[in-house]
């Protein structure tokens, strides 16, 4: 005789994950760092958007990278020559960062420098519009990147990772003449599901637009800051 | 392909839950609630579990899949409405964006029913 049963266990399917980005988001506040999660379908313009960002604040914040976007050590020599850490994450296959792969970016990152020294820790994904955006790393922002190249459709056709977004930058926007794109109806699908994203559509060939973005770092970095130096004075 | 990685999850937990109990029951069937707003694909899903469970103590164990509508609620409007994937998010009536997501967004394991021999 079989009897059967029943055995609620209401756990999410990425719980493990989950956990894992807490952690990693409890070593960046407890030294006073800033996280961005920045993803993007493959080429849209991330590695050259660090280039850019890290040369522009680079005096003002200590700035390091953990580096997921790459098929060879290609994107990370490019930006070392900025002078910034570099943690080179081998995500082999993988389509996605995960909190795990970022942990141990983190763990490098304490054996090899002093992390309280340390402002902001960009995270480059894996190009990809669907993965990602279910995998946090432990980030305190997402920032996605969508070049004029993809067309308009790919906020509504991939739209987790831009619901999800706290940044969205439309990039490669000097190509916009030469295509029949427009910029204004990107920003409107996007906030049909995410009314409260930041915008700034930029070029980080002719430097269109860096400024509202570098700012808009400047600010999160800022606001951060302040949030944790509340947090420990009421402990 | 993180469907791969969900599912390896998915093992994982289940195995600790089968662990913890003293009688190692004969698991018959796994319940999943996968929201449409993820972006897990449960045919993807099926085929990740079929291969991972093969010759381990969830070998032909049935995974069954609820998937749960995309549900937003307008709050202008006061109403729920469904959103339509791939097309338009903002509400039909009002054009409001959707900012209230009431379900879709679920990846779950709801529970696991198992046999035990008395």
């Amino acid at each position: 005789m079989h009897q059967t049963f029943e055995a609620g266990l209401g756990i999410n399917l990425l719980h493990a994950n989950q956990a894992g980005a807490d952690h990693n988001r409890a070593h960046f506040d407890e030294w006073g760092i800033t996280c961005l999660n920045i993803m993007s379908s493959p080429g849209a313009g991330k590695t050259v958007l660090l280039e850019k960002t890290i040369a522009a604040l680079n005096d003002e914040l200590k700035i390091a990278v953990i580096e997921g976007d790459m098929t060879t050590e290609l994107d990370a020599e490019r930006l070392r020559q900025y002078g910034v850490p570099v943690i080179a994450i081998n995500t082999g296959r993988s389509c996605h960062l995960d909190s795990k792969m970022v942990a141990g970016g983190i763990h490098q990152l304490e054996g090899q420098y002093e992390p309280k020294e340390f402002d902001l820790v960009l995270v480059e994904n894996v190009g990809n519009l669907v993965c990602p955006a279910e995998f946090e790393v432990g980030e305190h922002f997402k920032v996605a990147l969508l070049s004029v190249t993809e067309g308009e459709d790919k906020p509504l056709k991939y739209p987790i990772m831009f619901q999800e977004a706290d940044c969205l930058l439309i990039t490669k926007i000097d190509l916009a003449p030469y295509l029949d794109i427009d910029i204004d109806r990107i920003a409107g699908n996007v906030r049909q599901m995410n009314p409260h994203v930041a915008i700034a559509p930029v070029s980080a060939k002719t430097g269109e637009g860096l400024d509202i973005w570098f700012d808009w770092v400047r600010q999160v970095v800022n606001r951060q800051q302040r949030s944790l130096a509340l947090a420990s004075v009421s402990k | 392909m993180h469907e791969t990685d969900m599912t390896k999850a998915l093992i994982l937990t289940v195995k600790d839950w089968w662990e913890s109990q003293p009688e190692r029951p004969q698991i018959s069937c796994i319940r999943l609630t996968v929201g449409e707003f993820t972006c897990v694909e449960p045919v993807s899903l099926q085929f990740a579990f079929e291969v991972q469970s093969r010759n381990t103590f969830l070998q032909g164990v049935r995974l069954a899949i609820d998937e749960i509508p995309l549900i937003a609620f307008c709050d202008r409007c006061q109403e729920e409405y469904r959103p339509e994937i791939g097309l338009r998010y903002a509400c039909p009536q009002c054009e409001s964006p959707m900012e209230n997501i009431r379900s879709g967004r679920e990846l779950k394991i709801e529970k696991i029913e198992y046999a035990v021999g008395v």
